[in-house]
Protein backbone atom coordinates (compact mmCIF):
# COMPACT_ATOMS: atom_id res chain seq x y z
CA UNK A 1 0.00 0.00 0.00
CA UNK A 2 1.64 3.21 -1.28
CA UNK A 3 1.77 6.15 1.04
CA UNK A 4 -0.82 9.05 0.27
CA UNK A 5 0.85 12.08 -2.06
CA UNK A 6 0.56 14.38 0.82
CA UNK A 7 1.48 17.81 -1.73
CA UNK A 8 -1.18 16.88 -4.53
CA UNK A 9 -3.69 16.30 -1.72
CA UNK A 10 -3.10 19.36 0.20
CA UNK A 11 -3.25 21.46 -2.95
CA UNK A 12 -6.77 19.78 -3.42
CA UNK A 13 -7.74 22.10 -0.48
CA UNK A 14 -7.54 25.54 -1.06
CA UNK A 15 -8.29 26.51 2.53
CA UNK A 16 -5.75 25.04 3.95
CA UNK A 17 -3.34 27.31 2.09
CA UNK A 18 -3.83 30.36 4.47
CA UNK A 19 -1.91 31.95 7.55
CA UNK A 20 -3.39 32.18 11.09
CA UNK A 21 -1.89 35.37 13.13
CA UNK A 22 0.95 34.90 10.92
CA UNK A 23 1.49 30.98 11.11
CA UNK A 24 0.61 28.46 8.48
CA UNK A 25 -2.53 27.15 9.56
CA UNK A 26 -2.63 23.64 11.41
CA UNK A 27 -6.01 22.56 11.00
CA UNK A 28 -6.37 19.87 13.55
CA UNK A 29 -10.07 20.40 13.99
CA UNK A 30 -11.56 17.77 11.54
CA UNK A 31 -13.31 16.06 14.15
CA UNK A 32 -15.57 18.67 14.49
CA UNK A 33 -15.89 19.62 11.00
CA UNK A 34 -13.66 19.19 8.11
CA UNK A 35 -12.15 20.92 4.99
CA UNK A 36 -13.58 20.47 1.56
CA UNK A 37 -11.51 19.62 -1.60
CA UNK A 38 -12.01 21.56 -4.61
CA UNK A 39 -13.84 19.05 -6.05
CA UNK A 40 -16.72 18.83 -3.65
CA UNK A 41 -16.47 23.24 -3.77
CA UNK A 42 -16.59 22.94 -7.45
CA UNK A 43 -19.68 20.05 -7.71
CA UNK A 44 -21.59 22.54 -5.49
CA UNK A 45 -21.38 25.58 -7.81
CA UNK A 46 -21.25 24.45 -11.06
CA UNK A 47 -24.72 22.76 -9.71
CA UNK A 48 -25.74 26.01 -8.95
CA UNK A 49 -24.36 27.53 -12.37
CA UNK A 50 -25.43 24.79 -14.88
CA UNK A 51 -28.42 22.62 -13.09
CA UNK A 52 -29.96 24.45 -10.43
CA UNK A 53 -33.99 23.31 -10.44
CA UNK A 54 -36.58 21.12 -8.05
CA UNK A 55 -35.90 17.61 -7.89
CA UNK A 56 -38.97 14.87 -8.96
CA UNK A 57 -41.25 17.53 -10.09
CA UNK A 58 -40.32 18.70 -13.90
CA UNK A 59 -40.46 17.64 -17.15
CA UNK A 60 -37.79 20.34 -18.12
CA UNK A 61 -33.90 19.89 -18.34
CA UNK A 62 -32.73 21.43 -16.13
CA UNK A 63 -35.22 20.16 -13.41
CA UNK A 64 -34.14 16.44 -14.89
CA UNK A 65 -30.73 17.22 -14.56
CA UNK A 66 -31.17 18.02 -10.95
CA UNK A 67 -33.38 15.05 -10.37
CA UNK A 68 -30.33 12.51 -11.76
CA UNK A 69 -27.48 14.44 -9.83
CA UNK A 70 -29.60 14.17 -6.80
CA UNK A 71 -30.34 10.56 -7.43
CA UNK A 72 -26.84 10.19 -8.28
CA UNK A 73 -25.79 10.95 -5.08
CA UNK A 74 -27.95 8.65 -3.31
CA UNK A 75 -26.01 5.75 -5.41
CA UNK A 76 -22.88 6.86 -4.47
CA UNK A 77 -23.89 7.30 -0.65
CA UNK A 78 -25.14 3.54 -0.96
CA UNK A 79 -22.25 2.28 -2.38
CA UNK A 80 -20.06 4.33 0.29
CA UNK A 81 -21.71 2.21 3.19
CA UNK A 82 -22.88 -0.86 0.96
CA UNK A 83 -26.11 -0.81 1.25
CA UNK A 84 -28.23 -3.40 -0.62
CA UNK A 85 -30.30 -0.64 -2.13
CA UNK A 86 -30.87 3.55 -2.80
CA UNK A 87 -34.15 3.16 -1.31
CA UNK A 88 -32.41 2.06 2.19
CA UNK A 89 -30.90 5.70 2.17
CA UNK A 90 -32.42 9.10 3.55
CA UNK A 91 -30.88 12.09 2.54
CA UNK A 92 -31.37 14.21 6.21
CA UNK A 93 -29.92 17.36 7.78
CA UNK A 94 -27.07 15.13 9.39
CA UNK A 95 -26.07 12.68 11.96
CA UNK A 96 -28.48 14.68 14.68
CA UNK A 97 -31.87 14.89 12.09
CA UNK A 98 -31.42 10.80 11.42
CA UNK A 99 -31.11 10.05 15.32
CA UNK A 100 -34.43 12.12 15.87
CA UNK A 101 -36.09 10.55 12.76
CA UNK A 102 -35.15 7.13 13.94
CA UNK A 103 -36.59 8.04 17.40
CA UNK A 104 -39.60 9.63 16.66
CA UNK A 105 -40.52 7.29 13.84
CA UNK A 106 -39.21 3.78 14.18
CA UNK A 107 -39.15 3.50 17.73
CA UNK A 108 -41.45 5.98 19.75
CA UNK A 109 -44.31 3.93 18.11
CA UNK A 110 -43.09 0.70 19.79
CA UNK A 111 -42.88 2.01 23.57
CA UNK A 112 -44.43 1.37 26.49
CA UNK A 113 -44.46 2.63 30.03
CA UNK A 114 -40.91 0.74 31.20
CA UNK A 115 -39.27 -0.10 28.16
CA UNK A 116 -36.01 0.24 27.64
CA UNK A 117 -33.63 2.41 25.33
CA UNK A 118 -29.73 1.58 25.76
CA UNK A 119 -26.84 4.21 24.78
CA UNK A 120 -23.42 3.80 26.08
CA UNK A 121 -21.83 6.41 28.48
CA UNK A 122 -19.81 8.12 25.68
CA UNK A 123 -22.19 8.85 23.40
CA UNK A 124 -22.43 12.32 21.38
CA UNK A 125 -25.27 14.62 22.96
CA UNK A 126 -27.14 13.93 19.74
CA UNK A 127 -27.07 10.64 20.28
CA UNK A 128 -28.78 11.09 23.93
CA UNK A 129 -30.89 13.90 24.08
CA UNK A 130 -33.51 12.39 21.73
CA UNK A 131 -33.73 9.39 23.23
CA UNK A 132 -34.30 11.40 26.56
CA UNK A 133 -36.94 13.14 25.03
CA UNK A 134 -38.87 10.33 23.53
CA UNK A 135 -38.50 8.96 27.42
CA UNK A 136 -40.44 12.09 28.76
CA UNK A 137 -42.68 11.29 25.81
CA UNK A 138 -43.22 7.99 26.99
CA UNK A 139 -42.52 6.75 30.14
CA UNK A 140 -39.42 5.05 28.72
CA UNK A 141 -36.48 4.35 30.53
CA UNK A 142 -32.86 5.22 29.36
CA UNK A 143 -29.70 2.64 30.31
CA UNK A 144 -26.77 3.55 29.48
CA UNK A 145 -22.94 0.75 29.18
CA UNK A 146 -20.70 2.37 31.40
CA UNK A 147 -16.83 2.83 30.57
CA UNK A 148 -13.61 2.12 31.67
CA UNK A 149 -10.92 4.66 32.70
CA UNK A 150 -9.34 3.66 29.33
CA UNK A 151 -12.45 5.35 27.71
CA UNK A 152 -13.57 1.64 26.32
CA UNK A 153 -16.57 0.47 26.55
CA UNK A 154 -17.59 -2.18 30.00
CA UNK A 155 -19.14 -4.67 28.50
CA UNK A 156 -18.87 -6.67 31.26
CA UNK A 157 -22.40 -6.21 31.96
CA UNK A 158 -23.56 -5.90 28.91
CA UNK A 159 -25.81 -8.97 28.80
CA UNK A 160 -27.78 -7.97 31.14
CA UNK A 161 -28.52 -4.84 30.17
CA UNK A 162 -29.89 -6.26 26.55
CA UNK A 163 -33.43 -6.97 28.05
CA UNK A 164 -36.56 -8.47 26.85
CA UNK A 165 -37.69 -4.36 27.20
CA UNK A 166 -34.80 -3.23 25.27
CA UNK A 167 -36.42 -1.82 22.41
CA UNK A 168 -33.20 -0.41 20.68
CA UNK A 169 -29.75 0.53 20.95
CA UNK A 170 -28.00 3.23 19.81
CA UNK A 171 -24.79 3.56 19.83
CA UNK A 172 -21.54 5.70 18.57
CA UNK A 173 -19.28 3.74 15.74
CA UNK A 174 -16.47 6.21 16.88
CA UNK A 175 -16.65 8.30 19.81
CA UNK A 176 -16.46 12.07 19.20
CA UNK A 177 -14.26 13.01 22.61
CA UNK A 178 -12.12 10.11 23.06
CA UNK A 179 -11.54 8.37 19.59
CA UNK A 180 -12.85 5.11 20.66
CA UNK A 181 -13.42 2.68 18.12
CA UNK A 182 -16.09 0.45 19.57
CA UNK A 183 -17.12 -3.16 18.94
CA UNK A 184 -20.02 -2.46 17.14
CA UNK A 185 -20.15 -5.67 15.19
CA UNK A 186 -19.97 -8.22 18.29
CA UNK A 187 -22.22 -5.76 19.99
CA UNK A 188 -24.81 -5.47 17.28
CA UNK A 189 -24.50 -9.48 16.97
CA UNK A 190 -25.43 -9.81 20.47
CA UNK A 191 -28.49 -7.47 20.68
CA UNK A 192 -29.56 -9.26 17.47
CA UNK A 193 -29.59 -11.85 19.29
CA UNK A 194 -32.78 -10.82 22.05
CA UNK A 195 -34.42 -9.60 18.27
CA UNK A 196 -33.04 -5.97 19.71
CA UNK A 197 -32.26 -3.57 16.83
CA UNK A 198 -29.39 -1.16 16.85
CA UNK A 199 -28.55 2.23 15.29
CA UNK A 200 -24.94 3.05 15.06
CA UNK A 201 -24.29 6.78 15.03
CA UNK A 202 -21.27 6.95 12.57
CA UNK A 203 -20.76 10.67 12.20
CA UNK A 204 -17.00 10.22 13.33
CA UNK A 205 -16.29 7.15 11.83
CA UNK A 206 -17.13 7.40 8.23
CA UNK A 207 -14.88 10.02 7.79
CA UNK A 208 -11.62 8.04 8.86
CA UNK A 209 -12.34 4.09 7.78
CA UNK A 210 -14.38 1.68 5.08
CA UNK A 211 -18.08 1.17 6.44
CA UNK A 212 -20.14 -1.97 5.45
CA UNK A 213 -23.89 -1.73 7.01
CA UNK A 214 -24.25 -5.47 5.60
CA UNK A 215 -21.08 -6.70 6.66
CA UNK A 216 -21.97 -4.91 10.70
CA UNK A 217 -25.62 -6.12 10.00
CA UNK A 218 -26.48 -3.01 11.63
CA UNK A 219 -30.42 -1.58 11.47
CA UNK A 220 -29.34 2.31 11.23
CA UNK A 221 -26.22 4.14 10.24
CA UNK A 222 -26.22 7.87 9.98
CA UNK A 223 -23.43 10.49 9.24
CA UNK A 224 -23.45 13.94 8.67
CA UNK A 225 -21.77 15.24 5.82
CA UNK A 226 -19.97 18.38 6.60
CA UNK A 227 -17.33 15.64 8.45
CA UNK A 228 -16.58 13.93 5.76
CA UNK A 229 -15.52 16.66 3.21
CA UNK A 230 -18.95 17.40 2.32
CA UNK A 231 -20.91 20.58 2.99
CA UNK A 232 -23.35 21.34 6.33
CA UNK A 233 -26.69 20.69 6.06
CA UNK A 234 -26.60 17.42 4.69
CA UNK A 235 -26.28 13.72 5.69
CA UNK A 236 -27.51 10.56 4.98
CA UNK A 237 -28.92 7.88 7.19
CA UNK A 238 -29.17 3.92 6.72
CA UNK A 239 -31.80 1.93 7.57
CA UNK A 240 -32.85 -1.69 6.29
CA UNK A 241 -35.33 -1.35 3.73
CA UNK A 242 -38.33 -3.81 5.27
CA UNK A 243 -37.75 -1.38 8.49
CA UNK A 244 -38.35 1.33 6.62
CA UNK A 245 -41.32 0.05 4.87
CA UNK A 246 -43.11 -0.04 8.12
CA UNK A 247 -42.51 2.99 9.32
CA UNK A 248 -44.33 6.52 9.26
CA UNK A 249 -43.02 9.21 7.84
CA UNK A 250 -41.57 11.79 10.21
CA UNK A 251 -42.47 14.54 8.38
CA UNK A 252 -45.19 15.56 6.06
CA UNK A 253 -45.02 18.14 2.85
CA UNK A 254 -44.34 18.06 -0.65
CA UNK A 255 -42.41 14.73 -2.49
CA UNK A 256 -43.39 12.60 0.41
CA UNK A 257 -46.90 11.67 -1.59
CA UNK A 258 -47.83 10.15 -4.13
CA UNK A 259 -51.48 11.81 -3.76
CA UNK A 260 -53.16 14.36 -1.68
CA UNK A 261 -57.09 15.01 -1.35
CA UNK A 262 -58.76 16.35 2.09
CA UNK A 263 -59.56 13.12 2.75
CA UNK A 264 -56.77 10.90 2.47
CA UNK A 265 -52.84 10.88 1.50
CA UNK A 266 -51.51 8.27 0.13
CA UNK A 267 -47.75 8.52 1.33
CA UNK A 268 -44.27 8.23 -1.73
CA UNK A 269 -42.68 5.04 -1.72
CA UNK A 270 -38.67 4.67 -0.23
CA UNK A 271 -36.58 6.89 0.38
CA UNK A 272 -39.30 9.64 -0.64
CA UNK A 273 -41.33 8.93 2.20
CA UNK A 274 -38.97 10.15 4.18
CA UNK A 275 -37.95 13.67 2.24
CA UNK A 276 -41.08 15.86 2.78
CA UNK A 277 -40.21 18.92 0.86
CA UNK A 278 -37.46 20.19 -1.79
CA UNK A 279 -34.36 18.74 -0.33
CA UNK A 280 -30.70 20.00 0.35
CA UNK A 281 -30.08 19.15 -3.42
CA UNK A 282 -26.94 20.91 -3.83
CA UNK A 283 -25.69 19.38 -0.60
CA UNK A 284 -26.59 16.08 -1.87
CA UNK A 285 -24.21 16.31 -4.67
CA UNK A 286 -21.68 17.83 -2.61
CA UNK A 287 -21.85 14.65 -0.51
CA UNK A 288 -21.29 12.73 -3.78
CA UNK A 289 -18.28 14.47 -4.91
CA UNK A 290 -16.85 13.94 -0.74
CA UNK A 291 -17.37 9.91 -1.87
CA UNK A 292 -16.11 10.58 -5.11
CA UNK A 293 -12.75 12.49 -3.71
CA UNK A 294 -12.11 9.80 -0.55
CA UNK A 295 -12.66 6.84 -3.25
CA UNK A 296 -10.52 8.35 -5.61
CA UNK A 297 -7.65 8.72 -2.51
CA UNK A 298 -8.68 5.39 -1.13
CA UNK A 299 -10.44 5.13 2.29
CA UNK A 300 -7.95 2.11 3.62
CA UNK A 301 -4.72 4.44 2.42
CA UNK A 302 -6.95 7.49 4.76
CA UNK A 303 -7.23 5.12 7.56
CA UNK A 304 -3.40 4.21 7.30
CA UNK A 305 -2.01 7.51 7.13
CA UNK A 306 -4.30 8.61 9.89
CA UNK A 307 -3.42 5.51 11.90
CA UNK A 308 0.32 6.95 11.05
CA UNK A 309 -0.34 10.31 12.46
CA UNK A 310 -2.30 9.43 15.66
CA UNK A 311 0.04 6.54 16.64
CA UNK A 312 2.77 9.47 16.29
CA UNK A 313 0.96 12.17 18.19
CA UNK A 314 0.10 9.56 20.90
CA UNK A 315 3.34 8.63 21.32
CA UNK A 316 5.29 12.42 21.38
CA UNK A 317 2.28 13.34 23.34
CA UNK A 318 2.57 10.60 25.63
CA UNK A 319 6.63 11.15 26.14
CA UNK A 320 6.10 15.24 27.53
CA UNK A 321 5.98 15.81 31.15
CA UNK A 322 2.58 17.13 32.56
CA UNK A 323 0.46 16.15 30.02
CA UNK A 324 -2.49 13.69 30.33
CA UNK A 325 -4.44 12.01 27.24
CA UNK A 326 -7.65 11.18 27.73
CA UNK A 327 -8.86 7.99 26.04
CA UNK A 328 -6.09 5.36 25.58
CA UNK A 329 -8.13 3.03 24.20
CA UNK A 330 -6.42 0.32 22.37
CA UNK A 331 -8.13 0.75 18.85
CA UNK A 332 -8.78 4.33 18.16
CA UNK A 333 -9.56 6.83 15.31
CA UNK A 334 -8.39 10.39 14.63
CA UNK A 335 -8.96 11.79 17.92
CA UNK A 336 -6.01 12.89 20.83
CA UNK A 337 -7.70 14.74 23.91
CA UNK A 338 -5.49 15.86 26.69
CA UNK A 339 -4.85 17.61 29.34
CA UNK A 340 -1.90 19.79 30.39
CA UNK A 341 -1.39 20.03 34.08
CA UNK A 342 -2.62 23.38 35.69
CA UNK A 343 -3.63 24.80 32.67
CA UNK A 344 -7.82 24.60 31.65
CA UNK A 345 -8.01 23.76 28.08
CA UNK A 346 -9.62 27.35 26.53
CA UNK A 347 -5.97 28.80 27.83
CA UNK A 348 -4.48 26.25 25.64
CA UNK A 349 -6.79 26.58 22.62
CA UNK A 350 -6.08 30.24 22.71
CA UNK A 351 -2.36 30.06 22.85
CA UNK A 352 -2.61 27.26 20.26
CA UNK A 353 -4.94 29.49 17.55
CA UNK A 354 -2.16 32.26 18.18
CA UNK A 355 0.18 29.80 16.55
CA UNK A 356 -1.94 28.78 13.64
CA UNK A 357 -3.23 25.20 14.84
CA UNK A 358 -6.58 25.23 15.56
CA UNK A 359 -8.22 22.67 18.10
CA UNK A 360 -11.14 22.29 19.98
CA UNK A 361 -11.50 23.09 23.19
CA UNK A 362 -14.84 22.13 25.88
CA UNK A 363 -16.90 19.65 26.25
CA UNK A 364 -17.12 18.38 22.70
CA UNK A 365 -21.10 18.04 23.09
CA UNK A 366 -20.43 14.85 25.19
CA UNK A 367 -20.87 16.02 28.82
CA UNK A 368 -21.15 12.77 30.27
CA UNK A 369 -17.57 11.72 29.16
CA UNK A 370 -16.30 14.92 31.23
CA UNK A 371 -18.08 14.22 34.28
CA UNK A 372 -17.02 10.65 33.94
CA UNK A 373 -13.28 11.93 34.32
CA UNK A 374 -13.78 14.55 36.28
CA UNK A 375 -12.72 17.13 34.08
CA UNK A 376 -14.85 20.42 32.47
CA UNK A 377 -13.27 20.25 29.21
CA UNK A 378 -10.28 18.78 27.42
CA UNK A 379 -8.08 20.14 24.61
CA UNK A 380 -8.76 17.68 21.17
CA UNK A 381 -6.51 17.46 18.18
CA UNK A 382 -8.57 15.27 15.36
CA UNK A 383 -6.49 14.55 12.22
CA UNK A 384 -7.78 14.37 8.56
CA UNK A 385 -5.93 12.34 5.86
CA UNK A 386 -4.04 15.96 4.50
CA UNK A 387 -2.87 16.73 7.83
CA UNK A 388 1.14 15.40 7.85
CA UNK A 389 3.67 14.54 10.66
CA UNK A 390 5.11 18.18 10.35
CA UNK A 391 1.75 19.19 11.43
CA UNK A 392 1.97 16.47 14.34
CA UNK A 393 4.94 18.24 15.34
CA UNK A 394 3.18 21.16 15.35
CA UNK A 395 0.75 19.65 18.12
CA UNK A 396 3.60 18.90 20.88
CA UNK A 397 5.24 22.47 20.13
CA UNK A 398 2.11 24.11 20.71
CA UNK A 399 1.75 21.68 24.22
CA UNK A 400 5.85 22.93 25.26
CA UNK A 401 4.73 27.17 23.90
CA UNK A 402 1.64 26.59 26.87
CA UNK A 403 3.80 24.72 29.32
CA UNK A 404 6.38 27.97 29.23
CA UNK A 405 4.00 30.52 28.95
CA UNK A 406 2.11 28.99 32.64
CA UNK A 407 5.45 27.39 34.10
CA UNK B 1 2.98 40.15 16.93
CA UNK B 2 1.07 37.43 18.27
CA UNK B 3 3.55 36.78 20.74
CA UNK B 4 2.99 39.98 22.51
CA UNK B 5 -0.66 39.56 22.20
CA UNK B 6 -0.67 36.05 24.29
CA UNK B 7 1.54 38.40 26.57
CA UNK B 8 -1.21 40.97 27.19
CA UNK B 9 -3.70 38.59 27.81
CA UNK B 10 -1.63 36.51 29.84
CA UNK B 11 -0.20 39.32 32.03
CA UNK B 12 1.54 38.38 35.26
CA UNK B 13 -1.09 39.75 37.39
CA UNK B 14 -3.69 37.31 35.62
CA UNK B 15 -1.56 34.17 35.92
CA UNK B 16 -1.11 34.89 39.56
CA UNK B 17 -5.01 35.56 40.26
CA UNK B 18 -5.52 31.99 38.38
CA UNK B 19 -3.04 30.24 40.93
CA UNK B 20 -3.71 31.92 43.70
CA UNK B 21 -7.46 32.93 43.55
CA UNK B 22 -8.93 36.15 46.13
CA UNK B 23 -11.49 34.99 48.06
CA UNK B 24 -12.29 31.82 46.89
CA UNK B 25 -14.55 29.97 49.13
CA UNK B 26 -18.07 29.55 50.16
CA UNK B 27 -20.51 32.10 52.35
CA UNK B 28 -21.96 30.80 54.83
CA UNK B 29 -23.65 34.12 55.37
CA UNK B 30 -24.17 35.72 52.09
CA UNK B 31 -27.46 36.92 51.14
CA UNK B 32 -27.39 36.89 47.64
CA UNK B 33 -25.85 34.73 45.10
CA UNK B 34 -25.63 32.72 41.48
CA UNK B 35 -24.88 30.53 39.73
CA UNK B 36 -22.68 31.25 36.37
CA UNK B 37 -22.19 29.27 33.24
CA UNK B 38 -20.91 28.92 30.29
CA UNK B 39 -22.02 25.75 28.81
CA UNK B 40 -20.17 25.89 25.54
CA UNK B 41 -16.63 25.81 27.55
CA UNK B 42 -17.79 24.38 30.53
CA UNK B 43 -16.53 26.92 33.21
CA UNK B 44 -18.93 27.40 36.32
CA UNK B 45 -18.90 29.29 39.40
CA UNK B 46 -20.50 30.76 42.48
CA UNK B 47 -20.51 34.11 43.01
CA UNK B 48 -22.05 34.97 47.14
CA UNK B 49 -22.10 38.24 48.11
CA UNK B 50 -23.29 39.85 51.45
CA UNK B 51 -24.83 43.15 50.71
CA UNK B 52 -25.57 45.41 53.93
CA UNK B 53 -27.55 48.55 53.86
CA UNK B 54 -26.39 48.74 50.07
CA UNK B 55 -22.43 48.05 50.26
CA UNK B 56 -20.72 45.19 49.52
CA UNK B 57 -19.92 43.63 52.54
CA UNK B 58 -18.20 40.78 51.33
CA UNK B 59 -17.97 38.77 48.08
CA UNK B 60 -16.49 35.39 46.92
CA UNK B 61 -16.49 32.81 44.67
CA UNK B 62 -15.95 29.29 43.64
CA UNK B 63 -15.67 26.92 41.18
CA UNK B 64 -13.89 26.34 37.93
CA UNK B 65 -12.79 27.69 34.65
CA UNK B 66 -9.71 29.15 32.49
CA UNK B 67 -7.15 31.47 33.83
CA UNK B 68 -9.19 34.23 32.62
CA UNK B 69 -12.42 33.57 34.11
CA UNK B 70 -10.89 32.62 37.38
CA UNK B 71 -8.45 35.67 37.56
CA UNK B 72 -11.42 37.80 36.37
CA UNK B 73 -13.64 36.54 39.27
CA UNK B 74 -10.48 36.81 41.59
CA UNK B 75 -9.74 40.45 40.58
CA UNK B 76 -13.52 41.51 40.79
CA UNK B 77 -13.63 40.49 44.22
CA UNK B 78 -10.92 42.35 45.31
CA UNK B 79 -12.69 45.26 43.65
CA UNK B 80 -16.46 45.81 44.84
CA UNK B 81 -15.68 44.84 48.75
CA UNK B 82 -16.62 48.12 50.21
CA UNK B 83 -18.52 49.35 47.53
CA UNK B 84 -21.94 50.81 47.03
CA UNK B 85 -24.21 48.84 44.40
CA UNK B 86 -24.23 51.70 42.50
CA UNK B 87 -20.50 51.16 42.40
CA UNK B 88 -20.26 48.84 41.58
CA UNK B 89 -22.89 48.75 38.61
CA UNK B 90 -20.51 51.55 37.17
CA UNK B 91 -17.53 49.31 37.33
CA UNK B 92 -19.32 46.24 35.30
CA UNK B 93 -20.04 48.72 32.97
CA UNK B 94 -16.95 50.00 32.60
CA UNK B 95 -15.22 46.49 32.90
CA UNK B 96 -17.66 45.13 29.53
CA UNK B 97 -16.84 48.49 27.71
CA UNK B 98 -13.09 47.70 28.14
CA UNK B 99 -13.13 44.44 27.00
CA UNK B 100 -15.78 45.20 23.58
CA UNK B 101 -13.71 47.71 22.70
CA UNK B 102 -16.20 50.69 23.80
CA UNK B 103 -15.31 54.05 25.25
CA UNK B 104 -14.61 53.73 29.10
CA UNK B 105 -13.31 55.07 32.15
CA UNK B 106 -9.46 54.42 32.61
CA UNK B 107 -9.65 55.85 35.99
CA UNK B 108 -12.30 53.56 37.73
CA UNK B 109 -10.67 50.68 36.19
CA UNK B 110 -7.88 50.88 38.12
CA UNK B 111 -6.01 47.35 38.83
CA UNK B 112 -8.45 45.64 36.38
CA UNK B 113 -7.29 47.44 33.71
CA UNK B 114 -5.12 43.87 33.26
CA UNK B 115 -8.25 42.50 31.59
CA UNK B 116 -7.97 44.80 28.70
CA UNK B 117 -6.05 42.10 26.58
CA UNK B 118 -9.07 40.69 26.22
CA UNK B 119 -10.19 42.70 23.40
CA UNK B 120 -8.18 41.14 20.94
CA UNK B 121 -9.57 37.30 21.86
CA UNK B 122 -13.27 38.06 20.73
CA UNK B 123 -13.80 34.14 21.66
CA UNK B 124 -12.31 34.63 25.55
CA UNK B 125 -14.56 38.23 26.40
CA UNK B 126 -17.31 35.67 27.72
CA UNK B 127 -15.19 34.02 29.86
CA UNK B 128 -13.78 37.44 31.31
CA UNK B 129 -17.18 38.57 31.61
CA UNK B 130 -18.88 35.61 33.14
CA UNK B 131 -18.27 36.10 36.76
CA UNK B 132 -19.16 40.06 36.67
CA UNK B 133 -22.98 38.87 34.73
CA UNK B 134 -22.95 36.14 37.74
CA UNK B 135 -22.06 39.24 40.33
CA UNK B 136 -24.67 41.32 38.40
CA UNK B 137 -27.61 38.76 38.65
CA UNK B 138 -26.56 38.34 42.31
CA UNK B 139 -27.27 41.26 43.32
CA UNK B 140 -30.87 41.51 41.36
CA UNK B 141 -31.93 38.53 43.18
CA UNK B 142 -32.91 37.29 46.98
CA UNK B 143 -32.60 33.52 45.76
CA UNK B 144 -30.18 31.33 44.00
CA UNK B 145 -30.45 32.15 40.26
CA UNK B 146 -28.54 30.79 37.20
CA UNK B 147 -26.88 32.88 34.81
CA UNK B 148 -25.39 31.70 31.55
CA UNK B 149 -23.62 33.24 28.76
CA UNK B 150 -22.09 32.52 25.23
Amino acid sequence: MGALDLTAIRNDFPILHQEVHGQPLVYLDNAASSQKPNLVIDAISDYYRQDNANVHRGVHRLSQRATDAYEAARGKVRGFVNAKSDKEIIFVRGATEAINLVAQSFVRPMLSVGDEILISHMEHHANIVPWQMLCEQTGAKLKVIPMTLTGELDLSGFDTLLTERTKIMAIGHVSNALGTVNPVKDMIAKAHAKNIPVLLDGAQAVPHMAVDVQDLDCDFYVFSGHKMFAPTGIGAMYGKQALLEDMAPWQGGGDMILSVSFEHTQYNELPYKFEAGTPHISGAIGLGAAIDYMNMIGVDKIAQHEHNLLVAATEKVTALDGVRIIGTAQNKASVLSFMIDGVHPHDVGTIFDQQGVAIRTGHHCAQPVMQFFGIPATARASFAFYNTMEEVDALVLGIKKVQELFA
Amino acid sequence: MSSADLRDLYQQVIMDHNKKPRNFHEMDDANHFAHGNNPLCGDALVVYVKLTDGIIEDLSFQGSGCAISVASASLMTEALKGKTIEQAEHLYQQVHAQMTGEEFDANALGKLEVLSGVKEFPARVKCATLSWHTMHTAMDSDHDVSVTTE
